[in-house]
This record gives C-alpha cells, sequence and structure tokens, in this order.
C-alpha cells in the first residue's frame, strides 16, 4: 500500500505528513506539476500555504496539474485525505462540502485540542471508535468551517467542548464527501504520531488508511468497498 | 475594458473584520456607524467583459461565501483619485 503525498508551491506540512505515511506504508512525495499519481492507493493534501494562498487559502492549488488527477481519482473511489491547507484547497476544488472562513478572533492559533471522532466508518477513521478522543495540534488563521447544510454522517470529527479554536459551524473540525472517500480536517494528524510530541493520536487516520483492506492491491477504489 | 470586482462576505455569514473595524469607529468620535463588512476589490482589463461573470463564479469569488459586484469603469484615468492629472 501506497500514499502519494503532493508538494506544493509554498507547501510545508508535506515532510512530516510522508513521515507519517511511512510509519504505516510505503509513501512519495508528489510534484503539483506531474499529473501522475505514480500509483498512490492513496492520495493526502498536506498542510501550508500553497501557491502563497493568494487570493483564498487553496484557490489557485486546485488547479494545478496533480489536482486534475486527484481529482479524478476521488471521482473513481480513490481515497483522498486534506490536512489544514489540503482542506482548504478540497473544498475550493468541489470535493468536499463548505468552505474555511477567517478565525472569529482574526488571529493565527496554535495548540493542542481535542477532537471526538464522531464517524468512525470512514476509510480515515475505522481504526478509532466512535465517541474516542484524539489529541491533535492545530495552526491555522483561516480554520473556521461554513457548509450551508452537511449531513450529520458527513461529519467526522469535531472539537471536544471548548476545543473549538476557530469558530467553526456545530464545532466541526473534519467532514467528508457524501461517497466517504475524501475527507479533510483542520487539525493535524501527521504532527502528532510520536508519544514524544505529546501523542500519537494523530497516527490512527494514517493507520486506518494503510491497513484498510480494500488498498494496496492494485485496487484503489473505497466506493462500494 | 476596465472592470472593478468588489467581494464581500455573503448576507449571514459572520463578519468579524467587519465587526473589528465597526467597534473601533467609535473610539474615534465616529459614532452611530452600523453593518460594516471588509471585502475584496479586484481590477482588471479584460477583453471581453461578458466573461467576468463566470471568472467570479469560478475563481475570484467564492459563491458560497462570497457575494459579487461587477462595475465597468470607462477608462481607468476617469476613476483614478490622487494621481497627478
Amino acid at each position: 500500500m501506497k500514499f502519494g503525498v503532493i508538494r506544493f508551491p509554498g507547501s510545508c506540512d508535506e515532510v512530516d505528513a510522508l513521515s507519517a505515511c511511512r510509519r504505516f506504508a510505503d509513501a512519495e512525495l508528489l510534484w503539483h506539476a506531474d499529473r501522475d499519481l505514480h500509483g498512490a492507493d492513496a492520495v493526502v493534501v498536506p498542510g501550508g500555504f500553497s501557491y502563497g494562498d493568494y487570493l483564498r487559502a487553496g484557490a489557485i492549488a486546485r488547479f494545478s496539474p496533480v489536482m486534475e488527477s486527484v481529482e479524478a481519482f476521488a471521482r473513481e473511489g480513490g481515497p483522498v485525505l486534506g490536512i489544514c491547507n489540503g482542506f482548504q484547497v478540497l473544498c475550493e476544488a468541489g470535493l468536499l462540502p463548505g468552505a474555511l472562513l477567517p478565525n472569529v478572533a482574526l488571529r493565527f492559533v496554535c495548540r493542542q485540542v481535542e477532537v471526538v471522532v464522531e464517524n468512525p466508518e470512514t476509510p480515515f477513521t475505522r481504526a478509532c471508535r466512535r465517541g474516542e478522543r484524539l489529541s491533535v495540534p492545530v495552526k491555522h488563521t483561516t480554520g473556521r468551517f461554513y457548509a450551508p447544510r452537511i449531513a450529520e454522517e458527513q461529519v467526522v470529527l469535531r472539537y471536544a467542548p471548548g476545543h473549538n479554536p476557530n469558530g467553526a459551524m456545530d464545532d466541526i473540525a473534519g467532514v467528508c464527501n457524501e461517497a466517504g472517500n475524501v475527507m479533510g480536517l483542520m487539525p493535524h494528524p501527521e504532527h502528532a504520531v510520536d508519544p514524544f510530541t505529546g501523542s500519537a493520536d494523530g497516527g490512527r487516520l494514517f493507520e486506518s488508511l494503510a491497513t484498510h483492506p480494500g488498498l494496496g492491491r492494485s485496487r484503489s477504489s473505497l466506493v462500494g468497498a | 475594458m476596465r472592470i472593478r470586482v468588489l467581494i464581500r462576505p455573503k448576507e449571514g455569514i459572520l463578519d468579524p473584520q467587519g465587526q473589528a473595524v465597526e467597534r473601533a469607529l467609535p473610539a474615534l468620535g465616529f459614532t452611530g456607524v452600523e453593518h460594516v463588512h471588509v471585502g475584496r476589490l479586484i481590477e482588471l482589463d479584460v477583453p471581453d467583459p461578458e466573461r467576468v461573470q463566470e471568472m467570479c463564479e469560478r475563481l475570484l469569488a467564492n459563491p458560497l461565501i462570497e457575494d459579487y459586484e461587477i462595475l465597468t469603469l470607462d477608462s481607468p484615468a476617469a476613476e483614478s483619485n490622487g494621481g497627478a492629472p
């Protein structure tokens, strides 16, 4: 099973994401100008400031050559995980519902938060229990999730009571698409994969994908799997 | 053709920047100011103004969270304020 981790100009968390993936499976970096996903079974769109976040966070990156392939991969059922800026890119691309707005306090927040697993039946959270709390860091200025409407089963993670760092609607920290094969979250699971940094809880998301029985044997579609 | 696009947060979506400005004005003696919203201004020269709306829908604005308004400027000089005559 192999992860592909995208690197845009301005990405800054792709190396941590790559290391997190490599704890559980093979992984390689995918360059933004390259349409070839190099046989990845799952794609991670990492955090950072893709293309400088000019105009709106993620607005330019969504038109990059690699994203054309990621969109096709996602529409065929391939699993795609967007973290922070990657979440913003996937929303701009229309692969996830909603948008990310500036934090209510208009400040950059960087802190450890607890999130509750609301839906453990996604390819990204299957190693978790419903209601389980995960300790992961957030670090962003534009993380206030908003969607005109969203089905409850698409809410994968919620900030634990009192932990919402940005004013996100209904404390939503992570969502998936209707098919369940695309997920985005503002917290950074890739920064929480070793107890040395305070928590290894983030590893559960990478482990969920790496151990998925539908992945890694020349099949990458999770829809209907 | 010179075009100016004004982009602002959609009505009903919390605009903390607008609120911060609204709260700051009374401290300077500007009382009674309401409904302050902070947005973005994009100016562009386009060969085909008919296509600006499509540009707004696909890139310049995010219609889920932003409203946009397209203004046509007669000429860049006519709209300039502060430049040398």
